[in-house]
């Protein structure tokens, strides 16, 4: 197993003739992802450069394929939009790549989705190593094997992952859940997931300054997950107060969103917090040992 | 981006939330002009995005023409003092005159976005005219919250719900969840990220009246509304900012600390990572840089040109982790940066992998350059040349 996808989800791309949505389709598939088709309004009847089929709606796609799972690579101003197609046509796991949705947009789609788990806006995807890749992530860095991961970055996940690959912690499922203020997927909605999954035995969580996900995630952690070796990462230790860095998301403002206060609560959670990246995969098998014994 | 009080004012007014009398003025003399026409006393208010104006002497009385003159010109002589929230201060281009109020109560009311619950949340407050901050460290119980559902909205309800668990001023009652409703509208109609009135003043005569305004929009929103172009422009950018921008770079993209270790990386996460590793390895770092996705050789030539010409970075340190960008496509964009870069040259560091990472290092090293495998690596060399080692 692993969680939202594995190698018998299919899956369609919206916006798949686009430049970006056309190349990760192609890396999509090279991986061994089942992408069935996609979908380009105005292009219905032709096929992709992959030899997909192209649909006009999604609609049209999850009836000629079965699709369950969609990647959305269109606009920010029509992302939000396709979300709701997503949904009306049935699909049940949309992960949403575009940068720069509008907060108000993501607000309304969450809130009128039920059933749908959305992963993003503004992330990388996710990957179930070995089986099935969703989104953008560099699939031969990972490696199939038992660590779940969670993060709100996305090259920084990247870096997280090479190291555990390199330490021979292979991962169930990797998913990068974005930084914008508001998305689909948070930490304990993966969580949640992962506690359920039986080729999760650890989990790495790569948190950053800004908002209380974190301090949710401990708190979660520590009424569902005391038994599960978790070991959790916060990057922007040395950001300023006051300042946003890169996206919305990473700001420091008052008492809120400090490294101090997110490390603090991993701590009383029972988790370890790693300095630096490097030091997350002998962190982590030092912590599954630890409750091994 | 954040409004000034007198443009969330403006859309106060078109919301329908009652706000004092009040005239925009740009100079002292416009300032004199509106008083002579206005009898009586009233309040000018250095405009700025900063707090903290009151303590700063930036609030004050005046009238007639004579007072009114010389009081704007007081204000506006000297820029709002530095705080916690802006070390670099502000300057004051603009006063809002506004009608003294007779207060006799202040409260708190806002909607913002709430990350865990994924709603709008409206909060309000009896202790108003404080920093919401300092109020929900030292009296976290005294903030009511209403998590909105997007698909039913506001309903009055809401407010009356809020207003007797914040145990607000019977005076306010009956007028809060009228004030909330529009401010809903507002914050929904505008995309919004924050409506903040901070105080909700009660007047002796019983009419209750948004003091101050603070409106946070949605920049991913602005498309939809391209009024506010002209509103943008006069709002003010600090240093990095600026150089953001004309570097072609998101506004909040690149930032200085003056330390000699210069660092750019693809993504917000990688970046801050970067930096935490730079100062994990002994190193002062010079600037926070996201380059984003798709770095081109432009892209790439410009942000080191940003870097050296506007820092003291001895050393430039390149994190890239391919996924969206390219591997092969960033290395070229080194390459070609450096060969037409007319500023001065300091030694690179370079960490390249993820996708394509092979044919990048293969780029690199035909053109004399030796990437670095881990970022911790790439760190304690940066830190090193840095000192001179």
């Amino acid at each position: 197993m692993s969680i939202y996808l594995d190698k018998n989800s299919k899956v369609i791309v919206q916006g798949i003739t686009g430049g970006e949505g056309s190349y990760h389709t192609g890396r999509m598939l090279a991986y061994g992802t089942q992408v069935v088709g996609g979908v380009t309004p105005g292009k219905g009847g032709q096929k992709s450069e992959h030899g997909l089929p192209v649909f006009n709606t999604v609609r049209e796609a999850v009836e000629a394929t079965g699709a369950t799972h969609t990647c959305i690579f269109v606009p920010p101003p029509f992302a939000g939009d396709a979300l709701f197609e997503a949904y009306e046509a049935g699909i049940s796991f949309a992960v949403c790549i575009t940068e720069g949705v509008p907060v108000h947009d993501v607000l309304r789609v969450v809130g009128a989705t039920p059933g749908m788990q959305i992963i993003g806006p503004n992330c990388p995807g996710l990957i179930s190593p070995g089986k099935a890749s969703i989104g953008i992530m560099p699939g031969h860095i990972f490696k199939q094997g038992n660590v779940g991961l969670i993060s709100r970055s996305g090259t920084l996940t990247y870096e997280v992952v090479d190291g555990l690959t390199r330490a021979g912690l292979g991962q169930s499922t990797c998913v990068g859940i974005g930084g914008d203020p508001i998305i689909g997927t948070t930490f304990v909605d993966c969580l949640r997931a992962f506690a359920n999954d039986e080729e999760t035995k650890a989990i790495v969580l790569c948190g950053e300054i800004g908002g209380s996900d974190e301090e949710d995630a401990a708190a979660f952690i520590a009424e569902h997950l005391r038994e599960t070796p978790i070991v959790a990462f916060i990057g922007g230790r040395n950001a300023p107060p006051g300042k946003s860095l890169g996206h919305a998301g990473a700001i420091i403002s008052g008492n809120f969103g400090t490294p101090e206060s997110k490390i603090a609560a991993f701590k009383q959670a029972g988790v370890p917090v790693a300095e630096r990246p490097s030091d997350i995969p002998a962190l982590l098998k030092k912590t599954i040992g630890v409750l091994n014994s | 981006m954040n409004l000034m009080e007198y443009q969330g004012k403006e859309l106060f007014r078109r919301s329908g939330i009652p706000i004092p009398r009040s005239q925009h003025c740009t100079t002292p003399e416009a300032v004199g002009d509106f008083l002579a026409q206005n009898p009586g006393e009233w309040v000018l208010k250095a405009q700025v995005l900063m707090g903290g104006r009151g303590k700063a002497g930036k609030i004050k009385f005046a009238s007639g023409r004579e007072q009114g003159i010389a009081t704007a010109r007081e204000i506006m002589a000297t820029p709002m003092p530095p705080n916690r929230q802006n070390p670099n201060g502000e300057a004051i281009n603009s006063l809002l005159v506004e009608e003294k109020l007779s207060i006799a109560k202040e409260a708190y009311c806002a909607i913002t976005v709430d990350r865990t619950t994924k709603r709008p949340v409206a909060m309000v407050s009896k202790f108003g005219g404080m920093d919401i901050e300092d109020v929900a460290h030292d009296h976290p119980e005294s903030i009511a919250k209403f998590f909105i559902d997007t698909a039913i909205g506001y309903s009055p309800f809401v407010g009356r719900e809020l207003a007797f668990a914040s145990d607000l001023d019977p005076g306010y009652r009956k007028q809060l969840p009228a004030i909330l409703a529009s401010l809903y509208q507002l914050f929904f109609e505008y995309g919004a990220k924050l409506v903040e009135i901070n105080p909700l003043a009660l007047t002796t005569d019983g009419r209750v009246i948004a003091s101050d305004a603070k409106v946070e929009l949605d920049d991913d929103a602005l498309f939809k509304h391209k009024e506010f172009a002209e509103w943008h422009a006069v709002l003010p950018l600090d240093e990095d900012e600026k150089l953001a921008t004309e570097s072609g770079l998101g506004i909040r993209n690149f930032r200085r600390f003056g330390g000699t270790v210069g660092t750019m990386a693809n993504g917000a996460g990688l970046a801050m990572a970067t930096m935490d590793a730079v100062k994990n390895a002994g190193g002062e770092i010079a600037n926070f840089l996201d380059v984003g996705g798709g770095a081109n050789a432009e892209r790439v030539r410009k942000c080191y040109e940003l870097v050296v010409n506007h820092t003291p970075a001895k050393v430039f340190f390149i994190n890239i982790f391919g996924g969206i960008t390219r591997g092969d496509e960033v290395a070229k964009g080194i390459v070609e940066a450096l060969r037409t870069t007319t500023s001065r040259k300091i030694p690179l560091v370079i960490r390249l992998t993820g996708t394509n990472e092979e044919q990048g290092r293969k780029i690199l090293a035909d053109a004399g350059m030796t990437p670095v495998e881990t970022m911790d690596e790439g760190a304690a060399q940066a830190v090193r040349i840095a000192a001179g080692a």
